[in-house]
């Protein structure tokens, strides 16, 4: 879509640091989340998981708990569509979703729901699960990506695989990506060094520390309800509708506040089920997970295996670069492993380059989106060669990477050439920042990293509605995961030239607002907001309409002015200017309510890119690392409110940390997860982690009216390779498997003083 | 015509080029032109697609102009998080 | 099971109310007495999202039965602003945006106040560690590093 009037600069309100709309709430703990609504009658729902990592379901019998007393409903597959009412039959995601959400003739991993209750209190029905009496057939399992890839390996289902799979592949080898352009091979032969080497990362989780909750109530006329924490509740609307064959309008969907989601909140698990309780008993029914039920049924990441090759001359030119990428989704398609293969060499202007990416499944569950999809294990493989590479040749590591830099024109590593991006300024950003020159302690290393992702535009839609004492209320579709609340508010204030105190903006539910994707893929302070801007220009025509009607001049002889109407020119005519608010108050006798709105489907979202600086220290003796210093460089186009991006620039770095020192998913032989809750699952505490210095780096992307650049995800893209990079350069052994936890390390020590 | 380029991947599907022509005027007939002359692409397309017009990457509007001097490029749908 | 009918104070009112002996003080508060800002993150003490104070103690309230409250005193965060006015922790973390998207908030706000009581004048690395057993996934803890000792500060020079 074309931008017609774009503003770079002379910002009165955007780029300004105001408190956000829902501070005093969540200070005071009035704020509500997924758990926090409660309804008239309401029951409790809980769901019961298999304890087996794969297993045919032989039979289920139900009729215990049906008959404890408190029990009012029971649910299993048989509850639920055989024919979803939009997508292709019962092919597609609405299948998998489904078979996800409650299992059909096998359980695909430990943990996967199996039947449902709905009781009068939350009590019983956790008691009346362990009433049902599940006949199972265990079978073998498989947990490993390329175990699940070999020979032999047992099938998780049959015909999923795509056409795009070569011959001969293993059936759980479900997808298949393949890009790049010139000739490796040639290029490998013009290097002077080549290097090759494999990487491994485990699954990790976001680690929201909200669990997921809803309240569905669905009566027998197919008309509901449904109250649930989600990045996107259009998506549940249609996807619950889906799978209780309703009508999609006939399902209202309201969402939270959300306590976390990075991605792990943008599908559906317990909400149809709610649903299906609800319509089974009459009355609403709430569900919350439990935290070991976050970790073993929701949407981890992928693990991964990974083969890198590049080859560099000796003046640091890249002459070819190549890789394999396995990454295992669980027990459905969609590991990500055309993101990763994408991603891997984007930062480079390559001539020769060449990416493949598998899909496998395996008994695992179902993966989810955790910020940058596949991207950040691509960096962590592909600039730990890099780094090698650099070291080997005695080369600076900003200047290797300033040398290749894609920039605006280069032919990308996936295809299409890129257009404005800042991938150059966030090097010579980094490049020149005091910690990069600033020197190291003794047993200290340091890593750098870049990091890219694409970022995404989506469906939007945006209703700006003017109350008559002149103030603004903003309507949008995307649940505000990162402050966004704030960011449309300052975008309106810019627009209609009245403070942002005077501007509130609301999540609307599915019924009051068109269709609008999923907050996802960085998209929300672009494309709700590229949208706020043009509901707020909406309304401004309107409101200039109103004052040429009173003036007696035709439309286009009016303007708008620091939040007034202003006669265009002299000609125009002598007219004080018009306040908002005096043209508000009777704006009910003057041609009816004002409002402004926008809906399309933008499509320029920029990609963008990041560079990071991270100093870490080794205690040899126990494997422990410590964080000792860390800088984010990331062009975010335009901040719109720059507290808040300086805020996701930090929770991706300690993401990052995490993913890169402690976070990892541990199976047993017996297929079942073995540490799900934050015990063992060791995300990154106030005490682990310094203070994370941010650097915001500003090329406007040209397809936002003010440069916005989405920042959410690619905070996380760099992490896992430059921890890697000065976890190695500090404990002077290469680490190649994710995470580097202390027991690694130390054995990575030993294994390097013994041989 | 507009010369659309396809991930290597897909080449098996479309007689081992890596490029093919199609009569279009927009993405949507890009996407309905590519069906129409191999309909082996109808899966991976029907499985979600995004389409890069001159490096801009186009995730859903099937409105978007092209020309002749467009550079397409075929890639598999962008989903974030 | 019959209930157990406890009496408690919870932010300086008295209450009461009926519990299953196996009902956690986090069930309760949250359940029975409506007060939700506490918040279940884990239920078994790992994230510190239930922290409340009994009885002066910082606990996680996902690890005391509501039966345990009986004849001592809750507070929640719901206690911590007095009327409109907000407590100055509550104040400075909203001002650094100490908090996105706003979970720990309450468990971190309780813990903290909890700390400035025992010791006003914390180092960076003791409000860290007294952090510790309060997780937080947005931030990555830097701004409400920087909210807390400044509030600290300020604190203490207002006597």
């Amino acid at each position: 879509m074309a931008l017609d009037d774009t503003k770079t600069k002379d910002f009165k309100f955007v780029g300004t640091r105001p408190e956000r709309p829902d501070g005093v709430d969540k200070v005071t703990g009035r704020a509500k989340f997924g758990a926090d609504m409660t309804a008239p009658g309401m029951l409790h729902g809980a769901i019961l998981r298999s304890p087996h990592a794969h297993a045919r379901i032989l039979s289920i019998d139900t009729s215990k708990a049906e008959a404890l007393k408190g029990v009012k409903a029971v649910v299993t597959r048989a509850d639920f569509s055989t024919n979803p009412t939009f997508g292709p039959g019962l092919t597609g995601e609405p299948w998998n979703v489904l078979e996800n959400v409650m299992a059909g003739e096998k359980a695909l991993y430990d943990g996967h729901a199996v039947a449902a209750v709905a009781a009068t209190s939350a009590l019983i029905a956790r008691d009346a699960l362990k009433l049902i009496d599940v006949t199972y057939e265990v079978l073998d399992h498989v947990t490993d990506v390329d175990k699940a890839m070999a020979e032999g390996a047992p099938v998780i289902r049959e015909g999923a695989a795509d056409k795009s799979v070569p011959a001969g592949m293993h059936p759980n080898v479900v997808r298949y990506h393949d890009s790049g352009h010139g000739d490796v091979e040639a290029g490998f032969a013009e290097a002077d060094l080549v290097l090759e080497n494999s990487f491994k990362t485990e699954a990790t989780h976001q680690g929201y520390i909200e669990p997921h909750a809803c309240l569905g109530s669905l009566g027998n006329d197919g008309k509901g309800e449904l109250w649930c924490t989600t990045q996107g509740h259009w998506y549940a609307q249609k996807m619950c509708a889906a799978l209780l064959g309703l009508e999609t309008s006939q399902l209202r969907v309201t969402a939270s506040e959300i306590g976390g989601g990075f991605g792990g909140k943008t599908t559906v698990f317990i909400e149809p089920v709610a649903l299906a309780l609800s319509r089974k008993a009459n009355k609403p029914v709430k569900i919350v997970m439990s935290r070991s039920e976050v970790f073993r049924a929701t949407g981890p990441t992928a693990s991964t295996s990974m083969d890198i090759k590049i080859g560099m001359k000796k003046d640091g030119t890249i002459t070819a670069a190549s890789g394999v990428f396995r990454l295992q989704g669980g027990a459905f398609p969609g590991a990500p492993c055309e993101f990763t293969a994408m991603c891997a060499f984007a930062p480079y202007a390559l001539e020769n380059v060449h990416q493949i990416g598998y899909d496998v499944m395996s008994n695992r569950p179902k993966q989810a989106a955790y910020r940058a999809p596949g991207s950040p294990m691509a960096a962590f493989a592909v600039e730990s060669v890099i780094d090698d590479l650099c070291k080997e040749l005695g080369l600076d590591p900003i200047d290797v990477r300033l040398k290749n830099a894609s920039h605006k024109g280069t032919k990308a590593s996936f295809g299409p050439r890129f257009d404005d991006i800042g991938l150059v300024e966030t090097l010579e950003a980094a490049k020149a920042h005091e910690h990069y020159n600033t020197p190291l302690k003794e047993g200290q290393g340091r890593g750098i990293s870049c990091g890219f992702w694409f970022n995404h535009g989506g469906e939007t839609a945006v209703s700006l509605a003017l109350s008559e004492d002149g103030t603004a209320q903003i309507s949008v579709g995307t649940p505000d995961i990162g402050g966004s609340r704030a960011s449309m508010a300052l975008m309106a204030a810019e627009e209609l030239g009245i403070p942002y105190e005077h501007i509130r903006c609301t999540v609307a539910d599915t019924a009051t607002l068109g269709y609008n994707e999923i907050s996802h893929g960085s998209r929300v302070t672009y494309a709700s907001g590229l949208a706020t801007i043009k509901a707020a220009k909406d309304a401004v025509n309107k409101l200039c309409k109103r004052a040429a009607q009173k003036w007696g001049i035709p439309e286009d002889a009016v303007k708008w002015e620091d939040g007034c109407a202003v006669p265009s020119g002299a000609n125009a005519g002598d007219f004080d200017p018009l306040p908002l608010a005096k043209i508000t108050a009777n704006m009910g006798a003057t041609g009816g309510p004002i409002v402004g709105h926008f809906e399309a489907t933008p499509e320029g979202a920029g990609v963008s890119f990041a560079t990071h600086i991270v100093d870490a220290e080794v205690d040899h003796e126990t494997g422990k690392t410590k964080i000792v210093r860390y800088t984010v460089v990331q062009d975010a186009g335009k901040a719109i409110h720059p507290t808040y991006v300086e805020g996701q620039f930090q929770g991706g770095a300690a993401q990052g940390i995490g993913w890169a020192l402690n976070e990892e998913y541990i199976y047993g032989d017996d297929g079942r997860l073995q540490n799900a809750g934050f015990l063992d699952y060791r995300i990154p505490l106030a005490s682990d982690l310094p203070m994370i210095d941010t650097v915001i780096v500003e090329v406007a992307n040209p397809g936002h009216p003010y440069g916005v650049r989405g920042v959410g995800e690619t905070s996380i893209c760099p992490p896992l390779a430059a921890i890697a990079n000065a976890v190695s350069a500090a404990a002077g052994v290469r680490m190649r498997e994710l995470p580097m936890s202390p027991p690694r390390i130390v054995a990575a020590l030993k294994a390097a003083q013994d041989g | 015509m507009v010369k659309v380029h396809l991930w290597s991947g897909l080449r098996s599907l479309v007689d081992g080029q890596d490029a093919v022509e199609v009569q279009a005027s927009t993405v949507g007939d890009i996407l309905r032109g590519l069906v129409k002359l191999y309909p082996g692409l109808e899966g991976p397309i029907e499985a979600g697609v995004s389409v890069a017009v001159d490096g801009k990457i186009i995730a859903n509007d099937l409105t978007t102009p092209v020309t002749t001097e467009s550079e397409i490029y075929l890639m598999q749908k962008l989903r974030g998080g | 099971m019959s209930k157990i009918h406890v009496n408690t104070t919870v932010n300086g009112d008295e209450v009461d109310f009926l519990c299953d002996p196996r009902e956690t003080l986090l069930d309760c508060l949250r359940d029975k007495l409506q007060l939700t800002g506490s918040k279940e993150g884990c239920g078994t003490g790992d994230c510190g999202a239930c922290s409340v104070v009994l009885d002066g103690r910082l606990v996680c309230a996902c690890l005391v039965l509501g039966v345990e409250a009986e004849g001592k005193t809750v507070d929640t965060v719901e206690g911590i602003a007095k009327g409109q006015d907000l407590h100055p922790l509550q104040e400075k973390f909203i001002k650094y945006a100490a908090l996105q998207c706003g979970i720990c908030t309450p468990g971190i706000l309780v813990a903290t106040k909890n700390l400035l009581e025992r010791n006003p004048n914390p180092t960076e690395t003791e409000v860290r560690y007294w952090l510790a057993g309060n997780l937080c996934r947005c931030t990555g803890y830097d701004k409400i590093i920087r909210a807390i000792m400044d509030t600290a500060a300020e604190m203490r020079e207002a006597g």
